[in-house]
């Protein structure tokens, strides 16, 4: 197999002494750090721990759908882990995921910028997250909630006795945290570009995670509007949503699901920004359709805002309404899968190696399309009838979101950790956590199709004794997938210290992050380029190697 | 937190005013920057009022003889002299604007003090109202009965409003649900809106803007004026449902 790893001469290759890890010091200086590059740490140290408690979450709920009977924890905690499990991944992992590591630690660069818009907000945001997040933590410790994670009315209003009101304002202020992201990001990717850095001379990652901001920054504020709503009606008994006064719950669902529906966009977009990135390094080639990709991360993120009833189906819509949406439904089926055609024709005649980015990227490929495909099963009212509310949905959203989204966000983490760190990662052992995570995700989430199609039904601690064999193979399947999923933590931290370095461009890619040392400089650029190459352009890149070949000649 | 890294760009220092912050290229970038954030943090706003307004309407359309019942309760007089002070404040901040603008410390200070107490009064009439509800058992969850809305009571010198049948009286609660949200959460911005012009009146006085960096105090103009907005479309709907029955 050939590589395109070029490490650089390990005689002279060193990590460069300024650089914006080295730049200051103690633990101050990280706390109230006005560099994106360091709030980009500061949210990865963050996130990784957050998914590490909802990974644990996700092996409860699996050890206890080993057997039939509810035997392993009571059905009232069953209720309590999956709805915590879906709360601490979906709002503390999946959304922050791409665009506040990579997306804060990359964007600016990309765009030739020296930090984000603002840097202050960009601190306030993290703070923000931490404060949600810890106070979900508080919400878990003190006695859980179990409203799973969609808080629906009136079961999170009335029937229910757990910590609502603290999951509910903790991810009111984990939202607030993610519309600052969006809004830094706009602005930077509006304001700050580089002289001759034209819109449609942006990686794809830049408009996937634009597309993405648009989507944080009008849907947000809509989930949090229906939360202080929630909150209010639990406390002093406001009749919003109440039926005995008047309320419809029906409305909270409408509020919740027009940002839910749109969240799920802010997940998958900045990952299908990666995937683009790691396509085209991998084989060399400009991705196709440059401008199709480039817009259809947009008509996703204006289609996402229109479709939000297909969760409602058996929920007492409207026929005529169910019928309008579903339409809808469809047409974002349209930009996915122009994205997903596109990439396979970068692929094309491409120069292909299977570097562990490109793994991954590949099983976000296969997986995504996998979940896409059947979203449209539940997308079409009359299947979703038989299958909401069952595995086959729970199989449906994992295979976007974690064979698609984790994917996606592991491809980038190991993409760009030569940029982070300015360290390689061991290669074959990183390639062998791509295979096993692949291989361990489909043992787990393909039997759940099945138990679906079956009419198992999801959110039950309990289940009929002919549902085993699948639920074991299942749970069988985790296991493998967390061992999958430890391995990068453990070969990732071992690569910070005994990692061969990296150098500037160990992949021979054409973003101006990979024109600059590694780590890079606080300030990013000694100079602000002056871009005038297009985005993907490799035979720019050759030119440059050579011109620097002979000045050093 | 930029300090370590002026060493470099000491060389084009002298060009360049002292409150431009370093990741900028250009003072026009940083202040394109910051009213563009705001516009974006307004829309924000936006949504956030309008899954509010969305459940208006629709209860609206529900309990349309409800939602009558409740707007004839508000006071006319004291929605129509906030919706004046709320205005007026507007204009003193537009005059704090354009004093910033033309650096006159004076008369920035006195249209901030203006916009405070106009603000604070404002509020004050609010609470009026809000007690006034309190007495009349309207708060929906803490202290509501909807039986004035089955037998009303003749006020003097006026005639009796219609009465309601039982279960329409019922969803006067959703109406003040929402009047107290709606105006609840507005009052909320003004609060925060409050603090944030007493932290630029001490600045103005200590002169942190006579140097012409007044993003700050142009930014939070846009801000007081969206809260005014919210109020100009807040009074129609809560106060002004079919005055002419």
């Amino acid at each position: 197999m050939s590589s395109i790893v070029s490490l650089p001469d390990q005689s002279t290759a060193r990590i460069p002494k300024r650089n914006y890890l080295t730049n200051e010091n103690g633990i101050l200086s990280w706390l109230l750090t006005g560099d994106h590059k360091r709030i980009a740490i500061l949210y990865l140290i963050s996130i990784t721990f957050f998914f590490f408690i909802g990974g644990a979450l996700a092996g409860l709920i699996r050890l206890e759908l080993l057997t039939p009977q509810s035997d392993l924890m009571a059905a009232d905690t069953y209720n309590k882990v999956f709805s915590m499990h879906g709360i601490v991944m979906i709002f503390l992992f999946l959304v922050p995921s791409v665009p506040a590591t990579l997306g804060n630690f990359l964007i600016p660069i990309m765009v030739g910028a020296k930090d984000l818009a603002f840097p202050k907000i960009n601190l306030l945001s993290w703070y923000l997250y931490m404060i949600g997040g810890c106070l979900t933590l508080w919400a878990m410790i003190t006695g859980g909630v179990d409203t799973g994670w969609t808080f629906t009315t009136p079961l999170s209003t009335h029937y229910v006795n757990t910590n609502v009101v603290t999951t509910g304002l903790a991810i009111f202020i984990a939202g607030f945290a993610s519309i600052f992201t969006g809004l830094n990001f706009i602005v930077t990717i509006h304001r700050m570009r580089a002289p001759g850095m034209t819109w449609f001379k942006l990686p794809l990652f830049v408009w996937s995670n634009y597309a993405a901001s648009i989507l944080m920054v009008l849907g947000t504020p809509v989930l949090a509007i229906a939360l202080v709503l929630v909150v209010l009606e639990r406390t002093i008994g406001i009749g919003v949503f109440d039926p005995t006064k008047g309320g419809d719950p029906l409305l909270f669902q409408h509020l919740f699901w027009f940002y839910s529906h749109p969240a799920v966009y802010i997940m998958i977009l900045p990952g299908m920004g990666v995937i683009s990135e790691v396509i085209s390094t991998f084989s060399r080639k400009r991705v196709f359709g440059y401008s199709a990709v480039a817009f259809s991360s947009v008509a996703i993120a204006v289609f996402g805002f229109f479709v939000w009833e297909h969760h409602m189906f058996i929920m007492g819509v409207s026929n005529y309404s169910t019928l309008v949406f579903s339409l809808l439904t469809m047409l974002v089926a349209v930009p996915s899968a122009i994205k997903i055609f596109n990439w396979a024709f970068t692929l094309y005649k491409g120069s292909i190696t299977f570097e562990t980015p490109m793994l991954y990227a590949f099983g976000f490929m296969g997986l995504f399309t996998i979940g896409g495909l059947t979203g449209v099963f539940l997308g079409s009212s009359g299947t979703d009838i038989h299958l909401t509310e069952t595995y086959f949905i729970v199989a449906h959203f994992h295979f976007v979101m974690v064979g698609g989204m984790l994917m996606a966000f592991l491809a980038g983490i190991h993409f760009w950790w030569p940029k982070l760190t300015g360290r390689m990662y061991p290669e074959k052992i990183s390639q062998l956590a791509a295979v096993v995570t692949f291989i361990g995700f489909n043992f787990t989430f393909f039997p759940q199709f099945l138990l679906g199609m079956l009419g198992m039904p999801r959110r039950y601690a309990a289940y009929p004794p002919e549902f085993q064999v699948l639920n074991v193979f299942s749970t069988a399947g985790a296991t493998i997938l967390g061992v999958g999923y430890l391995l990068p933590i453990l070969y990732l931290i071992w690569s910070l210290k005994y990692g061969k370095v990296a150098g500037n461009n160990p992949w021979q890619a054409t973003g101006l992050e990979w024109q600059i040392q590694s780590p890079p400089l606080t300030e990013n650029f000694i100079e602000i380029p002056v871009v005038t190459q297009d985005a993907y352009d490799y035979e720019w890149l050759e030119r440059q190697k050579e011109r620097e070949v002979t000045q050093v000649g | 937190m930029d300090s370590p890294t002026v060493a470099l760009h000491e060389s084009s220092h002298g060009e360049h005013p002292s409150y431009q912050r370093h990741h900028f290229v250009s003072m026009a970038q940083q202040k394109e920057s910051a009213s563009f954030g705001m516009w974006l943090f307004l829309l924000t706003e936006i949504m956030f009022f309008g899954g509010m307004f969305t459940a208006y309407l629709v209860y609206r359309n529900w309990y349309y003889p409800a939602f009558v019942a409740g707007s004839h309760t508000l006071s006319i007089v004291l929605g129509t002299t906030n919706t004046g002070v709320l205005i007026t404040s507007s204009f003193t901040m537009a005059m704090g604007v354009w004093c910033a603008e033309t650096r006159r410390r004076g008369g920035l200070i006195l249209s901030l003090i203006l916009t405070l107490v106009l603000g604070l009064a404002f509020l004050g009439i609010k609470s009026v109202e809000y007690h006034e509800k309190w007495v009349q058992h309207h708060v929906p969850g803490l202290r509501f009965d909807a039986m004035t809305f089955v037998h009303p009571k003749a006020e003097p010198g006026q005639a009796a409003e219609p009465p309601l049948p039982l279960d329409m009286a019922q969803h006067t609660e959703v109406y003040f649900s929402l009047y107290f949200a709606m105006t609840g959460m507005h009052a909320l911005h003004m609060i925060i809106g409050m603090g944030l012009l007493v932290y630029m009146l001490i600045q103005a006085i200590r002169g942190a803007y006579d140097n012409g960096n007044i993003a700050f105090i142009e930014n939070f103009g846009l801000y007081w004026h969206f809260v005014d907005i919210v109020w100009i479309f807040l009074f129609p709907l809560l106060y002004l449902i079919s005055r002419h029955q």
